[in-house]
C-alpha cells in the first residue's frame, strides 16, 4: 500500500473513489437518475459548506439545519411560486399586510422601550415593561391573526408566491437563514457550545411546527408543488437535459462559493477566525472580539445552508413542510462534514459525495438485506413477519448514521482529509 | 365552579404528571452535565428505551399486575430501571469513555450523544415499530372521578391510576435523590466531582465509579419517567426531540448541575406548557350577559395554539438564557 500512496496522494484516491462511485451509479441506474443524484449531491455541497464553516472554521455546534433549510426553502417558495389569483382578489390581501403592519409597529415600539435613554438605569422597570410590551404584542397579533388565516384557508387556499424569478428566492431564502442565525446566535454564542446545540435544536423544531400547521402559509401537509425551476424543467427539454443544466447552475454557485471561501480562508479575517478556535483566551487578550466573529461566522455558514437548502427543496419541486426530517436534513449533513473533514472545503465537498452516494444506495441494499433475513427466518424458523417489515427495515439506516458518528470520532475526528495546517 | 375544576383536571392535574416526568429526565440531564460536563442528547431516547423494556416485559407476563393489584407496566418498572441503568453504563463504556480518554473536546462529547441517539432510535424502531402502543391492552386504567361536595360543581375531578402513580413514584424518587446526594459516600463523592474535578481525583475519590453511579441513576431515572409517561398516554418511539428540549429546558431553568433546581424547573415547564395551552375563554363563558356588547367572546383563547406546544420550552429557554444563564438555583455556565 505504501508506494501506492506515495504515488497518489490521499486527495487523488479519493477523488478516483467518488469518481468511480459516480461511475457505478450511472452505469447502473442510467443517465437520468445519475444527474439527479449529482444535482441533490450540489445542494448539499453548499449546505455541508455551511457547516464546515461553522464548525471546522469557528467550532460551532449547529444541531438544527434542518430548520435553516426549512425556512430559506419557505421563503424561496414564498418569493417565486407564481401569484395566487383568488387570494390577490380577496379582501384578504390588504387585511393580511394591515395584520403585519400592526406586528411591525408592536416590535418598534419593543424596539424603543429597549432603547428609551431614561429606563436604562432603571433595569427591573425596563424589564417589566418589555415583558408587557412583547406579552401585548403577541396577543393582539395572533388575535388579528386568527380570523385573517382561518378565511384565506377557506377562500383562496393558501397566499400563493410573489412570481418573482427563482434566483431572487434563493438569495431572499440565504437572507432569512441569516437573519435567523443572528438572532440565535446573539443569544447563545456568549455561552458554550452546548446551549448552541439546544436552541438549535429546539428552532428547528418550532420552524418544522410553525411550517406544518400554518396552512394559509404553506398550504401544510397538502404540500406546495410544482415549484418554478430556475432552468428549463423536465416536460419541456426531457429530464437528462433540464437536470444536467440545474447541475451546471449548483456547480458555477459552487464554484463561486469556493473562491470566496478560499479568499476569505487566506485573509487576516480567517487567521483570525482559526486563532479564535484555536485558542480563545489567547485572542481575546489579543484584542479579538470573539463573540462579534464567532457571530459573522455563524451567519456566513446559515445564508450557505439557507442558499442550498432553497435549491435542493426548488430541486425536488415540492415544498412539503413534513418532508423536513432531522435525519435527513441535519445528521447526515453532519455525517458528511465530519467524514469528508471539518475545515477542508474539498474534503466537505468529497465527503459529500461519498457519504450521499451511499445513503442513496443503502436503501435498496437495505431492502435486499432484509428481505434476505425475511426469506431465512421464514423458511428456518417459521416466523411471523411484521406487517411494517419494509418501513421498519429502513430504520436501519438511521442506526448505521448513528454508528458513523460515534466511529468517526473516535478513530478519525479530523476526518477524511484534514483541515492543511499551513506552516511559515 | 365548574370552570375551576376544568382548569384543575387541564392544567394543574396534566400539567403536574407532564412536569414530574420532566422533573425525573431533567435530574439525570443535569447531574451528567455536572459531573461529566456535557449535554447528553440521548437522554429522550433513554426514556424511550425504558419505556420499551417496560412493554415488551408486560407483553411477557401479562397477568403479573394482578397478584398486586397494581398495572402490569407499573410492576416492571424495577427491571425496566434496571436494565436501562445497565444499557446506560455500557452505552458510556463503549461510546463515551473511549472519548474522554482521548481528550475530546466537550462539543465532541455532545456530538456523540447525537451519535448514541440516533443508533438507539434506530435499534428502537428497527424492533419495535413505529406505531404508537398501549401499556393497557389485557387490563383496565383505572380513572377515579371524584365529586366534590358543592352545590355548583357537577363536573368531576379526574385523575387516572397511572397519575397516582407517577406522583408516588417521583415524590420517592426525588427523597431518594436526596438521601444520596446527601447522606451517603458517593452522593458526596459526586458533588465533590461535580464542584472540581481534580481537586477530589487528587482527593482519593474514584472518579470512574462516581462516573458509573451518576449513569445509574441517570438511566434508572430515565427509565422510570418514560414507563410512567407511556402508562399514562402512550408508547410513542419518536418523541425522543420533543422530550428533550424541555428537559434541557428544565435543567437550565433549575440551574445547571443543580439536582433540586431541576426538580423546580421540570414542574415550571410542565406547568407553562399546560397553562399556555388551556383555553381561557372557559372562564370568560359564565360573565358573557355582562361583557361589552362589541366583545366577540371567541371559542378558543389560548396563549399558544396546541400544535405549536413545543415553543413553550424553547421560549422559557431563551428568556433564561438571555436574563439568568446561570438559571434559578445559580447553577454552572458551561
Amino acid at each position: 500500500m505504501k508506494p501506492l500512496l506515495n504515488v497518489f496522494s490521499k486527495e487523488s484516491i479519493i477523488i478516483i473513489i467518488c469518481a468511480a462511485l459516480v461511475l457505478f451509479v450511472f452505469s447502473l441506474f442510467g443517465a437520468a437518475f445519475g444527474f439527479r443524484m449529482l444535482a441533490e449531491i450540489a445542494c448539499f455541497s453548499i449546505i455541508a459548506l455551511g457547516l464546515s464553516i461553522q464548525w471546522g472554521y469557528a467550532g460551532l455546534f449547529n444541531a438544527g439545519i434542518m430548520g435553516f433549510i426549512a425556512i430559506a426553502a419557505f421563503t424561496s417558495m414564498l418569493v417565486s411560486f407564481p401569484v395566487n389569483e383568488d387570494f390577490r382578489q380577496s379582501i384578504y390581501a390588504t387585511e393580511i399586510i394591515w395584520v403585519f403592519v400592526k406586528l411591525v409597529m408592536g416590535i418598534v415600539i419593543i424596539w424603543g422601550i429597549n432603547r428609551l435613554p431614561f429606563l436604562q438605569t432603571r433595569v427591573a422597570l425596563r424589564r417589566l415593561l418589555l415583558l408587557v410590551a412583547i406579552a401585548v404584542t403577541y396577543l393582539i397579533f395572533m388575535q388579528n391573526l386568527e380570523p385573517v388565516a382561518s378565511g384565506i384557508e377557506k377562500e383562496a387556499g393558501f397566499i400563493g408566491g410573489f412570481g418573482l424569478p427563482v434566483w431572487m428566492g434563493w438569495i431572499a431564502g440565504g437572507i432569512v437563514a441569516g437573519i435567523l442565525a443572528w438572532f440565535v446566535g446573539h443569544i447563545c454564542l456568549g455561552l458554550r457550545s452546548d446551549y448552541l446545540a439546544i436552541a438549535t435544536l429546539g428552532i428547528a423544531e418550532i420552524i418544522k411546527a410553525v411550517l406544518k400547521n400554518a396552512d394559509w402559509l404553506t398550504r401544510g401537509t397538502l404540500t406546495v408543488s410544482p415549484l418554478p425551476w430556475p432552468v428549463s424543467t423536465p416536460g419541456e427539454i426531457g429530464f437528462i437535459a433540464s437536470r444536467a443544466l440545474y447541475l451546471t447552475i449548483t456547480v458555477i454557485m459552487i464554484g463561486f462559493i469556493l473562491w470566496l471561501l478560499q479568499r476569505a480562508y487566506n485573509a487576516p479575517w480567517g487567521r483570525m477566525i482559526r486563532a479564535i478556535r484555536d485558542n480563545e483566551l489567547s485572542s481575546a487578550a489579543m484584542g479579538k472580539d470573539v463573540n462579534a466573529r464567532r457571530l459573522e461566522v455563524f451567519i456566513f455558514g446559515a445564508v450557505l445552508m439557507g442558499v442550498g437548502g432553497a435549491a435542493l427543496v426548488t430541486f425536488n419541486s415540492i415544498f412539503d413542510p413534513s418532508g423536513f426530517l432531522p435525519l435527513h436534513h441535519t445528521f447526515l449533513i453532519w455525517v458528511m462534514v465530519i467524514l469528508g473533514g471539518a475545515g477542508n472545503n474539498m474534503g466537505t465537498i468529497l465527503g459529500t459525495m461519498i457519504v450521499y452516494i451511499v445513503w442513496v444506495m443503502s436503501e435498496p441494499a437495505t431492502l435486499l438485506i432484509f428481505e434476505a433475513v425475511k426469506y431465512l427466518g421464514v423458511e428456518w424458523f417459521n416466523w411471523q413477519v411484521p406487517n411494517d417489515f419494509d418501513s421498519r427495515a429502513l430504520q436501519m439506516r438511521v442506526f448505521l448514521i448513528g454508528m458513523t458518528i460515534t466511529l468517526v470520532l473516535r478513530y478519525a475526528p479530523q476526518g477524511l482529509l484534514p483541515e492543511k495546517i499551513r506552516e511559515n | 365552579m365548574n370552570e375551576f375544576i376544568f382548569f384543575f383536571n387541564k392544567v394543574i392535574v396534566s400539567g403536574a404528571a407532564i412536569g414530574s416526568v420532566y422533573a425525573m429526565g431533567a435530574i439525570g440531564v443535569t447531574l451528567i452535565f455536572g459531573i461529566l460536563r456535557f449535554a447528553h442528547f440521548a437522554h429522550g431516547d433513554m426514556m424511550t428505551l425504558g419505556a420499551f423494556f417496560a412493554f415488551g416485559l408486560t407483553v411477557m407476563f401479562p397477568q403479573a399486575g394482578q397478584l398486586f393489584g397494581l398495572p402490569t407496566g407499573f410492576i416492571m418498572l424495577p427491571f425496566a430501571m434496571v436494565l436501562t441503568a445497565l444499557v446506560a453504563v455500557l452505552l458510556d463504556r463503549t461510546f463515551y469513555e473511549p472519548l474522554r480518554r482521548n481528550k475530546i473536546n466537550p462539543v465532541g462529547m455532545v456530538m456523540a450523544s447525537i451519535g448514541v441517539t440516533l443508533m438507539l432510535q434506530g435499534l428502537i424502531r428497527l424492533f419495535g415499530g413505529i406505531e404508537a402502543r398501549h401499556f393497557f391492552f389485557a387490563e383496565r386504567k383505572d380513572i377515579f372521578r371524584l365529586a366534590l361536595p358543592f352545590e355548583s360543581a357537577s363536573r368531576k375531578i379526574v385523575i387516572t391510576e397511572p397519575q397516582i402513580l407517577l406522583f408516588v413514584f417521583t415524590l420517592l424518587a426525588v427523597l431518594a435523590i436526596h438521601f444520596i446526594l446527601n447522606r451517603t459516600k458517593f452522593g458526596k463523592a459526586m458533588r465533590a466531582v461535580s464542584d472540581n474535578v481534580d481537586l477530589a481525583r487528587v482527593s482519593g475519590i474514584n472518579i470512574q465509579k462516581v462516573t458509573v453511579i451518576t449513569w445509574m441513576i441517570a438511566g434508572s431515572l430515565a427509565a422510570a419517567a418514560g414507563v410512567l409517561l407511556s402508562l399514562d398516554v402512550s408508547l410513542k418511539p419518536d418523541l425522543s426531540f420533543n422530550l428533550l428540549l424541555p428537559i434541557f429546558a428544565a435543567a437550565i431553568v433549575g440551574g445547571v448541575g443543580h439536582p433540586y433546581g431541576a426538580i423546580v424547573g421540570g414542574y415550571v415547564v410542565g406547568f407553562a406548557e399546560t397553562l399556555s395551552i388551556f383555553n381561557w375563554a372557559v372562564f370568560l363563558r359564565p360573565f358573557r350577559e355582562s361583557l361589552p356588547d362589541w366583545y366577540e367572546l371567541p371559542s378558543k383563547l389560548a396563549l399558544v395554539p396546541t400544535e405549536y406546544k413545543i415553543t413553550v420550552p424553547f421560549f422559557i429557554l431563551v428568556v433564561i438564557l438571555i436574563w439568568r444563564p446561570t438559571g434559578i438555583f445559580k447553577g454552572k455556565v458551561i
